[in-house]
């Protein structure tokens, strides 16, 4: 149910409007959040977003099928290739396309690479935010050390381009798989040290435990899903309630917490970059190496979808990111709608909670909701 | 809890429902009017556990002079989704607000307003900027708004640089000496 802020009356003088962003540190990425303050506390919060719309699905309308795997992996920077699995998983189900086997091993093996890449950056955050820079210094240190797998595997560290529709575009390098394996106990090791060294540290402790409670009534009107969703007690993963991919061929928990509060969100995501070594070991140990990584595709200059449409989600870092795409049987989509969670945890979400919180707390607030404004944008 | 089909054939009886269309075993589409439309909504969200909406949307079908709204549904528990389409007249595009069944609601039709210039009367904020300040164009994802016009005229070519060509401007500006074609 929304609900209208209380008018506040700045000819007062008891009230003071103050902008965060959108060239802020605490904000993750482009956005602002206007504020009014009473004291040091925020009274009315509203976010403004565009800084970064480049209207993604408009150009959509107006490229190939083929064309448009090089634009969707932009729209979420620090996670490119959620938005190709599932422009390729969208694409592929409505042209009756089944990828092989050993790509959907490797797509598997691809997200999860991404998940915890992407966990770091915000690990490191969230650090930084709440006074402690040294951890993103060791975060972004072992991002990059899987970035350098990414380039290995496509050719790329951040656009990968690599999930196309029919499979994945190459096999992986000769000893990649040992490689990935060390990397993997790199970071494992790093996340004890994040644990002892942040999670223990008496300031984080008190600056975080208590702040931006989601309480589970507001989890359904507001499109709460991901590890904001499951820090509430909600055993919600679309890995694991609707399988994709080869989750279901590999074990993992699902974590989840009880307090909702921005400790126990970083606590759930620490948690979930150990889940997510667990299953790429496991992807590891079982793709296969050989076989075809890749269907063949219908000349794709004259690439026509048949009429239908559908949608197609999967889990990213931050909740439920899903492509919704509608054909006509045209070589054109006539709309492909990105659902990403960042839309509904930055914007209303966000409103709501800001209010009551102490202005030095808006950044932490912010980045513990982990969202990216181009998925928002578009 | 309810099988899709079972729970068609209930909301059949008092709902006036068209274009069915199962495309997954978890997922299938259908139409409503646009009258019963929000009633509709709420009783799948009380009634039949359809409580997370997963996105709003619109498609611009502008050979036909409508839009059609696409509210995605999903049920926790049966992990099922419903894709519900209301047709609205493309000249006077108005919907009723569902902000008060979902508090994220407000945020899409902010945007559906701005973008396809859709009114949801009673829906908060509704005429605030969502991504475009001071826009004075066509909303932009009607397909008649063309975005490669409106670049051109919006942000052309400088002064000064007439070509594109590298060929011509390297030949007119940065070597205009061998503009003749001679090797060195």
């Amino acid at each position: 149910m929304f609900e209208p802020a209380a008018p506040v009356d700045l000819s007062s003088g008891k009230y003071l409007k103050l902008w965060q962003g959108p060239q802020h540190p605490g904000i993750t990425g482009n956005m602002s959040l206007e504020l009014t303050t009473c004291g040091d506390e925020v009274v009315a919060c509203k976010t403004h977003v565009g800084y970064l719309h480049r209207g993604f699905e408009k150009l959509m309308e107006r490229r190939t099928f083929i064309q448009n795997f090089t634009i969707v992996c932009r729209i979420a920077v620090p996670e490119p290739t959620f938005n190709e699995y599932l422009y390729a998983a969208v694409v592929e189900e409505l042209s009756g396309i089944k990828a092989p086997e050993r790509a959907e091993w490797i797509r598997t093996f691809n997200l999860e690479l991404m998940r915890l890449g992407s966990y770091l950056m915000w690990l490191g955050g969230v650090g930084a935010a709440f006074g402690q820079s040294t951890i993103y210094q060791w975060t972004v240190t072992h991002r990059d050390y899987i970035l350098d797998l990414f380039e290995e595997m496509t050719g790329a560290r951040v656009y990968h381009m690599y999930i196309v529709p029919g499979g994945v575009r190459g096999r992986l390098p000769e000893g990649f798989e040992d490689r990935a394996r060390k990397v993997l106990d790199g970071v494992e090791r790093l996340l004890m040290d994040v644990e002892k060294i942040l999670f223990n540290n008496v300031v984080f402790k008190t600056r975080t435990k208590g702040l931006g409670v989601i309480t589970k009534d507001m989890v359904d009107p507001y499109g709460i899903t991901g590890p904001n969703q499951r820090a509430a007690g909600f055993a919600r993963d679309v890995r694991r309630d609707s399988p994709y991919l080869m989750y279901d061929e590999v074990e993992w928990d699902v974590i989840t917490g009880t307090a909702s509060d921005t400790y126990e969100r970083a606590w759930v995501r620490l948690q979930e970059m150990h889940q997510g070594i667990r299953i790429m070991r496991q992807v590891l140990d079982r793709m296969p190496t050989g076989g075809p990584f890749q269907t063949p595709l219908p000349n794709v200059l004259h690439w026509e979808v048949p009429k239908g449409e559908t949608y197609i989600k999967a889990e990213c870092t931050r909740g439920e990111y899903g492509y919704y795409l509608v054909t006509d049987g045209s070589q054109y989509v006539r709309r492909v709608h990105v659902r990403g969670p960042s839309y509904t945890h930055a914007i209303a979400l966000m409103e709501k909670m800001a209010v009551g919180t102490n202005i030095a707390d808006i950044a932490g607030l912010m980045v513990s909701l982990h969202t990216y404004p181009p998925e928002i944008e578009r | 809890m309810a099988t899709p089909t079972a729970l068609l054939d209930e909301l059949g009886k008092r709902y006036t429902l068209s274009e069915i269309h199962i495309q997954r075993d978890d997922l299938l589409f259908l139409k409503v009017t646009k009258p019963q439309a929000v009633r509709f909504l709420k009783d799948l969200r009380d009634d039949a556990g359809y409580t997370h909406l997963t996105f709003m949307t619109n498609i611009d079908y502008i050979e036909d002079g409508r839009f059609t709204l696409t509210y995605m549904l999903h049920n926790y528990d049966t992990h099922h989704e419903i894709g519900v389409h209301v047709d609205l007249d493309r000249d006077n595009a108005e919907m009723d607000s569902i902000h008060n069944l979902w508090a994220q609601g407000r945020t899409y039709q902010c945007e559906l307003r701005e973008m396809y210039g859709i009114r949801f009367p009673g829906s908060p904020g509704l005429d605030d900027d969502f991504c475009l300040e001071g826009w004075d164009q066509i909303p932009p994802m009607r397909k008649e708004f063309d975005i490669v016009a409106f670049s051109e005229e919006r942000f052309g070519n400088r002064p000064g640089r007439g070509s594109t060509d590298p060929r011509e401007h390297m030949g007119t500006v940065m070597y205009p000496e061998h503009r003749d074609g001679t090797e060195h």
